[in-house]
């Protein structure tokens, strides 16, 4: 297990490397001069001279992989630089930033979990009747839903037209649970549907495969209550396609968590990379960059960890 | 004791008759049409008794076992008429919650593929006490010290350590005796064994078969084994069943049907089993052809096409069982000379 872990911690760094590199890189291409966002709209009153010096204090004259390797260094040891735009450090930036996208993430997961997982289940069980043809084509429907469209219909329908859930605004529930509810259930379904969608589809197929199993004709053999027999014989070993989607779909969240925190004005660090990527905001889009590729590692890691929890043949030596 | 009585003499089942099974017929409905798997079958299995049913695989053998034990998947399947009495009352009238008490509760199974019919995430251990926490009300702790006697009981050595693998860990032999663990936990009036040594090695396939009949001899269990090898219950079996095409084609005392096969299908069974004594030229007899179509079956014996004692009456009447013996039934027109022919 120790050997295991450390195999993907390595496989982590190595990861990390290339996709910070990659970012590093990619970032130069794009047509915003960070030297804007340092000075403001009004650079037209700096002389070139003046330019070059701003340019040269924040290390952008340098060649580009030396401009990687400083901010490398000092990356790893904590210090993530400031923001172009007002000079506030980022690590500040992202520790006011950061819980509202977490708040988001894993609101939308749960949701894709809950909703996925179980429709899933009642579709197999209730194979080939109509609750089976209303989950299976409203998944369908979901899956072909982009999010920022079902964002907009929603806010329409339960915010504007029945005025039931407040458009804008956000808390963290552990500062004002029933605000923090209530205006996060709208981006929470918007960014969970297209989860619970995939999950459906594929708890489904796995739920209808287990159910025609041997072992599960010896647990009815041996009188065990349908119900445990769907729940503990059935439901554990469909799920490892299923915790496969759940794996992968992490990375979709994070990328549709920036369109919904926008959409719905959540300060999360999400939107602010988006204000980031327009500013050229170097520093702060690297950090935002590294937090995501981070979470998908996690996340990846925590799968093939749930993996041989799931399934005991499956052990990592 | 009265309501037994009672209960005996309404159903009219004799006193050590465990299972009484009377024309039962189960029906798949597929695609190619409605196929009569089980088509009015009847037999019964006293206590302390072996039974064996046997035939070639599509026969309906597991499929009257899985009609008694009501696991037929419906849909397709669905048992059409008949009767199994058990326990003094008819299993297909219960209530499913009542038949969930009956399945390994008094009756116990036992499936052909070991590597399979094992949940695979579960622990050997709380495989087997699961059935004793639903059936026997013990406790988690209780019903894990029973299982480990239980795995004892059946021959696998290191029960302790055994307890917490998993059943990849295990060989198909093992797993095998776990599953007459399980399926002789709650003492069971009845196990029935659907071709329980079929995917084993030969040398397993005799321990795991000794195995179930010293386990059920023990407690006077009745024991079903339904197998397509003759040859294996030769030396276990008290009477022997024979079905061909979803009917009963023979039925006897197993030295009645080996010595005096009055069906020419049990003649070519017993010709197909390998045998170090007989001096042939090295060639294991087969029966020529193929099993019948079951949505599409010939109007007379379903046999007749495959069968060299076929007469002009066979292809146009299907015959019924007739005494052939004493306690000893066969369908067959030409019985006699089947009979005679051996």
């Amino acid at each position: 297990m120790t050997r295991f872990l450390l195999n993907r911690l390595g496989q982590a760094i190595i990861v990390f490397l290339m996709v910070s590199a990659m970012v590093f890189g990619a970032l130069r291409i794009l047509p915003e001069d960070p030297i804007y966002s340092i000075v403001g709209e009004d650079s037209e009153g700096y002389t070139p001279e003046q330019v070059a010096k701003i340019k040269a204090d924040y290390g952008l004259d340098k060649p580009l992989p030396v401009q990687y390797f400083d901010w490398l260094s000092a990356f790893v040891v904590g210090d993530w630089g400031n923001s172009f735009q007002n000079g506030l450090p980022v690590t500040r930036m992202i520790n006011r930033k950061l819980p509202f996208t977490i708040q988001l993430a894993l609101g939308a997961l749960v949701i894709g979990v809950v909703f996925g997982i179980s429709t899933g289940v009642v579709a197999a069980l209730k194979r080939n009747t109509k609750w089976d043809a209303i989950a299976t084509s409203s998944a369908m429907v979901a899956l072909a839903l982009p999010e920022f469209w079902l964002a907009l219909v929603l806010i329409l329908v339960f915010s504007v037209y029945l005025d039931l859930l407040p458009v804008f605004g956000s808390a963290l529930i552990w500062q004002d649970p029933l605000f923090a509810i209530q205006s996060s259930i709208l981006p929470w379904l918007a960014l969970g549907i297209g989860g619970a969608a995939t999950l459906m589809r594929q708890s489904r197929s796995s739920m209808l495969e287990t159910m025609g199993e041997d072992f599960i004709r010896t647990a009815r053999s041996k009188g065990v209550p349908e119900r445990v027999v769907i729940i503990k014989h059935a439901l554990r070993n469909s799920l490892l396609p299923v915790v496969t989607i759940l794996g992968l779909r992490i990375g979709r969240i994070i990328g549709g968590a920036i369109i919904i925190e926008v959409m719905f004005a959540i300060p999360g660090i999400g939107q602010m990379s988006v204000t980031a990527l327009t500013k050229a905001d170097y520093p702060v889009i690297m950090a935002v960059t590294m937090i995501s590729a981070m979470a998908i590692i996690v996340a990846n890691l925590v799968t093939d960890l749930a993996y041989s929890y799931i399934d005991p043949r499956i052990r990592y030596a | 004791m009265t309501q037994t009585t009672h209960q005996q003499e309404k159903l009219d089942v004799a006193s050590d008759t465990v299972l009484d099974v009377r024309n039962l017929s189960t029906q798949f409905r597929t695609q190619a049409g409605v196929i009569k798997a089980v088509d009015n079958v009847s037999f019964n299995v006293k206590e302390g008794e072996v039974l064996a049913i046997v035939g070639e695989s599509g026969c309906g053998k597991s499929v009257s076992a899985l009609s008694v034990m009501r696991l037929v998947p419906t849909p397709p399947g669905e048992i059409t008429d008949g009767q199994v009495l058990f326990g003094g009352q008819d299993l297909l009238q219960l209530r499913n919650e009542e038949m969930r008490e009956v399945r390994g509760g008094q009756i116990g199974m036992i499936f052909q593929e070991p590597m399979t019919s094992l949940n695979p995430v579960m622990t050997i251990g709380a495989q087997i006490a699961e059935s004793l926490m639903i059936h026997k009300g013990m406790s988690k702790e209780a019903a894990l010290d029973r299982a480990e006697e239980l795995l004892i009981s059946v021959g696998v050595s290191d029960a302790r350590l055994k307890m917490d693998d998993y059943p990849h860990q295990m060989s198909g032999g093992q797993r095998q005796r776990v599953m007459i663990a399980i399926a002789m936990s709650c003492e069971p009036k009845l196990l029935i064994a659907d071709e329980a040594t079929t995917a084993l090695d030969v040398t397993v396939q005799a321990q795991i078969l000794e195995l179930l009949i010293n386990v059920t001899q023990e407690s006077r269990t009745a024991l079903i084994i339904i197998t397509h090898n003759l040859g294996i219950v030769a030396r276990y079996a008290n009477r022997v069943n024979v079905m061909y095409a979803g009917k009963l084609r023979e039925s006897g005392s197993a030295i009645d049907v080996y010595k005096k096969s009055a069906h020419p299908y049990t003649v070519g069974l017993l010709g197909s089993v390998p045998n170090l004594m007989a001096s042939t030229e090295g060639k294991l007899d087969s029966i020529e052809g193929e099993i019948p179509d079951l949505s599409n079956l010939p109007s007379g014996c379903a046999f007749e096409p495959r069968c060299t004692f076929a007469q002009d009456r066979c292809r146009t009447e299907d015959p019924s069982l007739q005494a052939v013996g004493a306690e000893h039934i066969a369908a067959c027109w030409e019985a006699e000379k089947v009979q005679g022919s051996k």
